[in-house]
């Protein structure tokens, strides 16, 4: 014997409500199943409610002309078949009972519908069991990915120069995720842990073409005292980085020798108002130097070189950085293969860079393969410094200014010369310093040997 | 402001449309007289407005799908109720070749201004011929609109806009939504554009895309995340075709993680869609695989209700789905 409870069924589309008008049978009566046991009315009809079982009437639950909900518990019955109990298990699916005789096929559906609406809110399972029904595929996907980053990181980080090295990853096995890009903290960056491949001053023009500069006094934010913070714009960033790098990576070495130039600047004195009408553009020291430099690198191939995850890397063109200041940002354009210039050619192109660099039109190849750079310090008066090597090269050359000195002469008095200094910085992992000397002795060689006489071309 | 169901909402909207334009006629089986469909949907119509513009059809497909054409043609605007959404497919012809095409073949000469309403979508034990969601098999068909609408709301304006344009517009009503939705609707008279996906909650993490049935269980998950401190996008397409492609990418874009949830089948559905255009239009924004959540490629729907639960997008699969993304 089991007891058994009949709902409340449904008595049509869009009824959800309704009472029992009179029961047909009272308690402790025995009725058969498809017995009339009560008369349910809705706003709608008024329906017979049989008995989906056989067995005795227990209890009414409901209180006649009460609107109940649909599926509402009305009555228990004791049957005489064994079974679960209704009023201990949950109660049954009425849909699935046959207390009502369909009129048409898919009456049903109705029912299933409102038997839906009458549950709401919508059940809802979130345990832990929820957790781990997740499909197994996807999160194979996202097994340990080493290095590898979604279109979304990768495009921000390039945008913002965030090194993604430095970005702890919030996502499944640490991933780094789009937000955890979005919310790095540029000002926390610190030197970057991972190398680059060789790109010179490449990419700090490219950031700047990716990040449109933002207007610089809308940022500004002052202090309580009055320092104005302004944010670095991204070729500033990525100069910035650039030094880290270098000067983190890269153990600086510094040598500087004096040079006599006199015999230059003689030979610019008489050429240069010729020079000027000839070529079109004006004839500086700078050449020179860039001259000496390349003829001394032709027999020192070690100065040429850059430090590559326990390798040397010797380069096989001679391909010379220069240093073009603007107002607002330092460039570092390349000659390329600066061994195939003569004086003038050089000077030419010299100037060929720098006009680009002040207008702002350098391309991504006028300023990539440098090799080693030479750096025209001279120009803003300085007579001493001690570069930071342009990463990944080995080197940098610093001319300094060239000044008249007096200097002790082979027979004891003294005459007036052109004097330059030439400070090297030198990658100290690749270079000694014995082998830096001899270059920088090869370059002073190089210089003095020219004359007043010498050809430009 | 008035409580309405969802089925209530549509009706309200037919209704007001009927009362507005004496040109708009709807037919279909057992629509007319006082049955108003089997649903319910069109009660009181027919004693409202009378049996010429309230009536029944016969058992013909076919014919429900030329009628609206011809009528349109003479100056109607023909509502036209497939009983159920799987009953469209002896009509294909009609709606394809004939209602779609009508406006292009006759370089707009004449237009076929119908709403052909289909009610769609399992979860009601209706077997394999009362629970499909076919609009994937019109779907792609220049010429015809799909929409369907997820909220009362939305069913009102969004039928009214139907009922008003000059295009045939294949209406898509969620079955198990007519009486499980309730909500507030205006008594104004307000359309929905035709052309326009909804983004009906705002969140930064995840992006959740879909319709129906499956777009509720996504609101409600959508909360059980915010608690758990993951806020969704959820998007409703409501224009399924053609798709508004400009605020779904958008989405897509906003959190770079998108999930597209569906209760049709896996492949082959507008799902499959969306997802080749947000790949096509947000690659450099994608933070994660673009993920679909659908039922079985098997045929829906199972009629033993286990089984229909297990083909059934339910709203734990919707959230451990959700949750998966947000924490990729």
């Amino acid at each position: 014997m089991s007891i058994k409870i009949i709902e409340m069924p449904h008595l049509g589309e869009s009824v959800t409500e309704a009472s029992i008008a009179v029961w047909l049978v009272s308690e402790g009566d025995r009725i058969e199943k498809y017995d009339p046991i009560a008369e349910a009315v809705s706003d709608k009809v008024t329906t017979e409610i049989p008995s989906n079982y056989s067995g005795i009437v227990k209890e009414f639950l409901i209180d006649v002309d009460t609107d109940v909900e649909i599926g509402t518990a009305i009555v228990k019955i004791q049957t005489d078949e064994d079974g679960e109990n209704d009023d201990t298990a949950a109660s049954a699916d009425s849909g699935d009972t046959q207390d009502e005789k369909s009129e048409e096929f898919t009456d049903h559906i109705n029912e299933e519908i409102d038997k839906e609406a009458e549950k709401r809110p919508m059940e809802r399972q979130t345990t832990s069991d929820a957790r781990q029904s997740s499909s197994k595929a996807s999160s194979d996907q996202g097994e340990p990915n080493g290095a590898r980053y979604s279109p979304a990181v990768m495009r921000i980080s390039q945008e913002r120069g965030i090194d993604l090295s430095q970005v702890e990853g919030s996502g499944k096995h640490g991933r780094i995720t789009r937000k955890d890009v979005l919310n790095f903290d540029l000002e926390t960056q610190t030197a970057p842990t991972e190398k680059t491949q060789q790109s010179d001053g490449a990419d700090a023009k490219q950031e700047d073409r990716q990040t449109p500069e933002t207007s610089r006094t809308a940022d500004v934010t002052r202090t309580s005292n009055g320092d104005e913070i302004v944010p670095a714009d991204g070729i500033r960033k990525a100069i910035a980085k650039k030094m880290v790098q270098s000067t983190t990576e890269i153990p600086h070495a510094w040598l500087m020798v004096e040079a006599d130039v006199s015999n230059i600047v003689k030979l610019r004195e008489r050429t240069k108002a010729q020079f000027k009408q000839q070529e079109g553009v004006s004839l500086s020291f700078f050449p020179f130097f860039v001259k000496a430099v390349v003829q001394a690198l032709k027999k020192h191939p070690i100065i040429n070189t850059s430090w590559d995850n326990n390798s040397i890397i010797y380069h096989k063109d001679i391909n010379i950085s220069v240093a073009v200041a603007t107002d607002e940002h330092l460039f570092v354009p390349v000659i390329h293969n600066a061994d195939h210039y003569s004086l003038s050619g050089l000077s030419k192109e010299v100037n060929r860079l720098a006009s680009l660099a002040r207008d702002g039109k350098l391309s991504s190849g006028d300023i990539q393969g440098g090799t080693m750079t030479v750096n025209n310090t001279g120009s803003f008066g300085s007579i001493q410094s001690m570069g930071i090597i342009n990463y990944p090269q080995a080197a940098i050359l610093q001319v300094e200014s060239i000044t008249k000195r007096f200097v002790p002469t082979e027979d004891g008095g003294f005459k007036a010369s052109d004097m330059v200094n030439l400070c090297l910085s030198i990658d100290h992992r690749i270079i000694d310093g014995l082998q830096a000397g001899r270059f920088l002795q090869d370059v002073k060689d190089n210089l003095s040997r020219f004359s007043d006489e010498s050809d430009l071309y | 402001m008035a409580m309405m169901t969802y089925l209530e909402a549509i009706r309200k909207g037919i209704e007001e449309e009927m009362a507005r334009d004496e040109k708009v006629v709807i037919f279909g089986e057992d629509v007319g007289g006082v049955k108003g469909g089997v649903f319910g949907v069109t009660k009181g119509l027919a004693e409202q407005f009378g049996d010429d513009r309230c009536f029944n059809t016969p058992l013909t497909e076919g014919q429900i799908g030329g009628l609206a054409v011809g009528l349109g043609l003479v100056g109607f605007r023909a509502i036209g109720e497939f009983q159920f959404a799987d009953y469209i497919l002896p009509a294909v012809n009609q709606l394809i070749s004939e209602a779609s095409r009508m406006r292009y073949r006759t370089k707009g000469d004449w237009i076929a201004p119908i709403v052909y309403r289909a009610p769609y979508g399992g979860g009601v034990r209706g077997g394999l011929y009362h629970s499909q969601t076919t609009d994937k098999v019109l779907f792609g068909q220049p010429g015809l609109r799909i929409v369907t609408p997820s909220s009362p709301h939305d069913a009102k304006g969004l039928i009214k806009a139907a009922i008003r344009s000059d295009d045939p517009v294949l209406f898509y009503e969620h079955k198990r939504l007519y009486r499980l939705l309730k909500e507030d609707v205006s008594d104004e008279d307000y359309v929905v554009p035709l052309d326009k996906a909804n983004v009906v909650r705002e969140g930064d993490d995840i992006t959740v895309i879909g319709y129906g049935m499956v777009l509720n269980h996504a609101l409600k998950a959508a909360e059980t995340l915010s608690k758990e401190g993951f806020e969704a996008e959820v998007v409703d397409v409501r224009s399924l075709y053609p798709l508004d492609k400009e605020t779904l990418v958008k989405a897509a874009k906003k959190t770079g993680k998108v999930l597209l949830v569906t209760e049709d089948n896996l492949e082959g559905s507008i799902m499959s869609e969306i997802s080749a255009i947000i790949a096509e239009e947000a690659l450099f924004d994608l933070d994660a695989p673009i993920k679909r959540l659908a039922g079985p490629d098997s045929p829906s729907m199972p009629y033993s209700i286990a089984l229909e639960r297990e083909f059934l997008v339910d709203e734990e699969k919707v959230t451990n789905a959700m949750r998966e993304l947000a924490e990729f």
